[in-house]
């Protein structure tokens, strides 16, 4: 019996190795300006 | 870390350091809360009564193979990279927050900047200005291909034809330097006209349209140097942008204070007047004035954000989605562990650019005289208070390290916190509950659609 559903997320330790190229929006100027990351679309995943 | 918690008829389990998301039953529910500190055995004897054993034993098992595959109960090994990005993108700069404008013709009671003023003189930014700020843009940029400007203020459209002529130069260098700009713009809306709209939807990827909701509400706040309201005269003028951009790419942007806690009653205004993609924003202001939330006003809100879950899921059974900025998560595309730790990037890789030129950290700490960077013509000269800005990340802060939420908003928003505790690294408290159950309701909202129910 399944009693987990597990939802299909980007896995945060994987994105370790290979994150970090700095290209994504800068949260704060993409709607609110007073209470913005993980709004934020990464911009290179692939 | 997990935070296991129920809404909307869903038992959520967030794995804090993988972000894996599951959604269980009330026997795995029940496994997961005594998974850390009791054996098989001890969970058996202790779901006894209320399960059958054997649901109970293959329960456990499947929590164990998740936490073998490391979506269950990931420890935080992040610490070490905190600031291993902004070691990496050391000096350079990607977005800027042009204050073309210090100036603006409403007279808004709650501005966090003073009425467009930032408690200084009035101003608007000359285009020689605006195009030495870009050209130190872009001299900064290092390889970083996306540069950011929003152009801000005060009111922007006051000195539109320097937005027009900063966005044309931008233009006829972008392609040589290597660059890709993406311009936005925040307005109150009073001087959108057709020249605006076309301008705009050429040019910016995204606006910003300021609408507080309810006529009643809007007007209370939004009023012209007269005390006359706006919302008459901006709202048909909206309603044409939006229109003109296809529906897309925008933000009907709120503000909510102690006025209206009951903030979905003017969500539900903008989807009557026919908006869809909406950003509704807690006030940002001392403690004392009489528009900040108090504590009672926190409970409503937060009952608030929930009913605004339901409503969301309601309305995409309806086929009539909407889009809530707080709530738009990703799950599969969000940003990288680097950026969840490092924060905004404010002071390193964002900064506001004041109209004769000065750098701040951001645009709410421009005014703040001891915040200033520098300028755009010797660039940063005042390092000591850039490195408290590239020491902000989400290890910083000590609050921050039991917090299930510190991998959602990267430790919070500097200015918050200074404005409420006097530092940088501080932590804003209110902020950060409503924040938590903002990242709640996103993250069932999420986990909904995602089920397809």
């Amino acid at each position: 019996m399944e009693h987990i559903k597990t939802i299909e997320t980007r896995d945060l330790c994987e994105s370790a190795k290979n994150g970090g190229c700095g290209e994504c929006q800068t949260s704060c100027q993409s709607a609110c300006k007073t209470s913005c990351i993980a709004n934020q679309q990464c911009e290179n995943k692939d | 870390m997990i935070h296991p918690y129920r809404l909307g008829g869903y038992n959520i389990v967030l794995d804090v350091c993988s972000g894996a998301v599951h959604v269980v039953d009330d026997l795995a529910y029940d496994v997961i809360g005594l998974f850390e500190d009791h054996s098989k055995e001890d969970i058996l004897q202790i779901l006894a009564g209320k399960y059958p054993a054997q649901d109970v034993a293959e329960c456990y098992d499947q929590v164990e193979q998740l936490k073998d595959m490391g979506r269950l109960f990931t420890p935080d090994v992040f610490a070490p990279m905190a600031d291993t990005l902004k070691r990496r993108s050391a000096g350079v700069v990607k977005a800027l927050c042009l204050h073309v404008a210090h100036t603006c013709n409403l007279n808004c009671a709650y501005c966090f900047a003073s009425q467009g003023k930032y408690h200084g003189d009035r101003a608007v930014m000359s285009f020689d200005v605006g195009k030495r700020a870009l050209d130190f843009l872009i001299e900064n940029s290092g390889s970083r291909r996306n540069l950011e400007v929003d152009f801000f203020g005060g009111e922007p459209l006051m000195n539109f034809q320097v937005v027009k002529d900063l966005v044309a130069y931008a233009r006829s260098v972008e392609k040589e330097k290597g660059k890709n700009f993406r311009f936005t713009l925040t307005t109150n809306g009073v001087l959108v006209d057709d020249d605006v709209i076309d301008f705009a939807n050429k040019e910016c990827a995204n606006v910003v349209l300021s609408l507080d909701g309810r006529k009643e509400v809007h007007d209370r706040y939004r009023v012209d140097y007269l005390g006359n309201g706006s919302w008459d005269r901006i709202v048909p003028k909206f309603q044409r942008f939006v229109e003109a951009r296809g529906g897309k790419n925008y933000y009907i942007r709120g503000t909510f204070t102690h006025e209206n806690p009951d903030f979905l009653k003017d969500i539900q205004t903008m989807l009557d007047l026919g908006f869809t993609e909406l950003s509704m924003e807690p006030v940002v202001c001392a403690p004392g004035e009489s528009a900040a939330l108090t504590e009672e006003d926190l409970e409503t809100v937060m009952g608030q954000y929930e009913e605004l879950a339901r409503l969301m899921l309601r309305r995409d059974r309806e086929g009539r989605p909407f889009t809530f900025y707080h709530y738009m998560l990703d799950l599969k595309g969000g940003p990288c562990v680097y950026k969840r730790i490092s924060g905004c990037g404010s002071g390193t890789e964002y900064m506001a650019v004041t109209p004769w030129g000065d750098l701040y950290p951001c645009h709410q700490f421009v005014g703040e005289e001891k915040f200033k960077l520098g300028d755009i013509w010797e660039g940063v000269t005042n390092p000591d208070v850039q490195e408290q800005f590239a020491a902000c990340n989400v290890y910083a802060h000590e609050a921050c390290r039991d917090c299930w939420a510190r991998l959602y908003c990267s430790g919070g928003c500097a200015a918050n916190a200074y404005h409420a505790t006097g530092s940088v690294t501080g932590v804003y408290e209110s902020g950060c509950k409503l924040f938590r159950k903002r990242m709640e309701c996103a993250i069932m909202v999420a986990a909904a659609r995602e089920l397809g129910e």
